[in-house]
Parts: structure tokens; C-alpha cells; sequence
């Protein structure tokens, strides 16, 4: 049942791809021509309610992440078959580094962190299958994952420690006579997180994507010598799976961070 | 040729904060070499201090992130 449904969504997802593929696909393309957000069905005015691809793709993720763990582990074996012991290995990865970095405490917010952690790692590596949109590459996606996890962080630093929480910005253990400054140093960098927590995602995952096209231009460019670039395309194609897992922890692994900050705020 | 000054001005600054990301990539490097050396030295110590890892190199990238911000924006948003 799992594995039906698993495979019926990774179809949808090759027949998209190749359905809602750019219309004026030309040999020479250009690097960035892969992170235009178009609508679904023709024309090319976007509003805020015109279904696009990275609609389609961040709902594809989505369902994604429904097949690995609501469809996967239905069956509840003893002895866990493939899918499900991804499943078992994703929960219990993210459930270890919520407790060890955010703390015992920080548990209560599990189930948020395993929501980001599944869906930007799905959304990264359905972003590595050609043809495909990938959603984490836009600032506009990761902003709002950003700025979500932003404003829970001070939210629960204000309803947990009262006016204790502005404590994280008063350094007790310096000299008196530098804690002011500091005090202002420790604010600017608690409103630039979200800016670089946003940029660090999409800028990997967009710089990425760019240098694959890039060599894939190359390719186009060398004639007989074009399988040059393709086992570069292949070896960066590697990394790039690799980073696609790396920023998705690193992204969680600050979220604990932080959450560690709202809930333990004593320097 | 053809532009002007400004969108010159706004090229050359934008490889300048270009600069930056190599900066950013020395720092990382120092992080992940660091972590190594001292991971070699006591292999059994290491595994516990891997989230310290990332925690580190993601602080450390964090300002060659600026530095390409300000290169975005001189491009795409001045």
C-alpha cells in the first residue's frame, strides 16, 4: 500500500516534470532559467492565488514526506521493512538532536522541527531530479520558513522568562563598562539570524543548481570533448546531493539553537 | 560597449563582496580542519561533538552569507 502509493508519487513526479518542463527549452540555456516561477496552466501573470510550479512542487514534497512516514510506517511491523526504517531512523535522528542541542524541555517543540527538517531535506532532493523546481532555492520560500521559526523563537522567549529573555542580551560574565556595547552587538546579531538562516539554504542550494547548469553549458559548448563536463555534472551532482542533506540539518540544527537560546536565556 | 558608470560601479562591487564568500570558505575550512585534528586525537570524544561541528561551520558561514547578500543586492536590487 505504501510502496504503491510511494511509487504512484514518484510517476506524478517524472510526468510533471516532464509535462510542466519550460515550453522554450533552447540548447543554449541560460543558468538561471531554472528558478523562473511560471503558472501551471498557461499564461504568465502570477498573483498571489495562481497555482505555479512551486505550488506543484512544494505540494509534491508534501506528499512526499506523507508517503515516507504516515504511508510508510502504517504497518507498524515488529521488524521493519525498508521504508519504514527510514522513517524510524528520520524520527529518531531529529529526536536526538532536539533533545541533545534544545534540551529536555525543548521536546515540546518536536514535532515542529521534524515538520521543517522533513519538508526542506524532500523539497531539496526533489529538487536534484532533472527537470524538476526546486523550492528551497527561492529567498521568498526560506524567508518564511525563516522568519516562522524567527518569530516562534521570541514569542516562547517572552511567554517562558517574562522580561528575563532580554537577559540574552545583557552579558553577565563581561566587565560591566563593555556590556552595554555588547548588548547592542548581541541585538543586531539577534535580528540578522533570520537573514542569514533564510540565505543560507537558498544560496547553497541555488549556487548549486547555477554550477550544474553552467557545466551542463560547457558540455554543450566542448563537442567531442563533452564528457568532460558530464563527470564533473556527475561529481558535483554527488556534492550537491550531499548538501542537499547537510543545509537541511544545518537549517534544523539552528532552529534548536535558537530554541535554546528562548528557553535557557542566561548567558 | 555600452552602460554607465553606475551599473560599472555596481559590477565591480558586487565582485568585490564577492571577496567575501572566499573569506567565508577560509573560515569554514579552519573549522572543519580544527574539529579533525582534535577528532584524531581522540576519535571517542568525536561523535558527541558533531552538532558542535555544524553549529560552528554554519556560524562561520554565516558572514560569508553577508558578504554575497550585498553582492544580490548590488546586482539585482540597487
Amino acid at each position: 500500500m505504501g510502496k504503491i502509493f510511494f511509487f504512484a508519487v514518484l510517476a506524478l513526479v517524472v510526468v510533471s516534470g516532464l509535462i510542466f518542463a519550460p515550453a522554450e527549452s533552447k540548447l543554449a540555456i541560460h543558468p538561471m532559467d531554472q528558478f523562473i516561477v511560471q503558472p501551471l496552466f498557461g499564461g504568465d501573470h502570477v498573483s498571489w492565488y495562481t497555482p505555479t510550479n512551486v505550488t506543484l512542487w512544494m505540494g509534491l514534497a508534501v506528499a512526499a514526506v506523507f508517503a515516507l512516514l504516515v504511508l510508510g510506517s502504517s504497518r507498524r511491523a515488529i521488524v521493519p521493512g525498508r521504508t519504514q526504517s527510514v522513517a524510524e531512523l528520520a524520527y529518531g535522528f531529529i529526536y536526538k538532536m532536539v533533545e541533545d542541542v534544545a534540551g529536555k524541555d525543548g521536546v515540546k517543540f518536536f514535532p515542529y522541527i521534524m515538520t521543517l527538517f522533513m519538508f526542506i531535506v524532500m523539497a531539496n532532493f526533489l529538487g536534484l531530479i532533472p527537470m524538476s523546481f526546486t523550492t528551497t532555492s527561492h529567498i521568498a520560500v526560506t524567508a518564511i520558513l525563516a522568519a516562522l521559526v524567527f518569530f516562534t523563537v521570541t514569542i516562547v522567549g517572552f511567554v517562558k522568562n517574562g522580561a528575563g529573555f532580554l537577559g540574552l542580551f545583557w552579558v553577565s560574565s563581561a566587565p560591566l563598562a563593555l556590556r552595554p556595547i555588547l548588548a547592542i552587538i548581541e541585538l543586531i546579531s539577534y535580528f540578522v539570524r533570520p537573514v542569514s538562516h533564510s540565505i543560507r539554504l537558498a544560496g547553497n542550494v541555488m549556487a548549486g543548481h547555477a554550477v550544474l547548469k553552467v557545466f551542463a553549458g560547457f558540455a554543450g559548448a566542448l563537442g567531442l570533448f563533452s564528457f568532460l563536463p558530464i563527470f564533473a555534472i556527475t561529481a558535483v551532482y554527488a556534492l550537491e546531493v550531499l548538501v542537499a542533506f547537510i543545509q537541511a540539518y544545518v537549517f534544523t540544527i539552528l532552529t534548536c539553537v535558537y530554541l535554546k537560546d528562548a528557553l535557557h536565556p542566561s548567558h | 560597449m555600452e552602460g554607465d558608470i553606475a551599473q560599472l560601479g555596481q559590477f565591480v562591487g558586487a565582485g568585490l563582496a564577492a571577496i567575501g564568500s572566499g573569506a567565508a570558505a577560509i573560515g569554514v575550512g579552519h573549522v572543519a580542519g580544527n574539529f579533525l585534528a582534535g577528532a584524531l586525537r581522540n576519535p571517542s570524544a568525536a561523535a558527541g561533538q558533531t552538532a558542535t561541528l555544524f553549529i560552528g561551520i554554519a556560524f562561520a558561514e554565516a558572514l560569508g552569507i553577508f558578504s554575497f547578500l550585498v553582492a544580490l543586492l548590488l546586482m539585482f536590487a540597487v
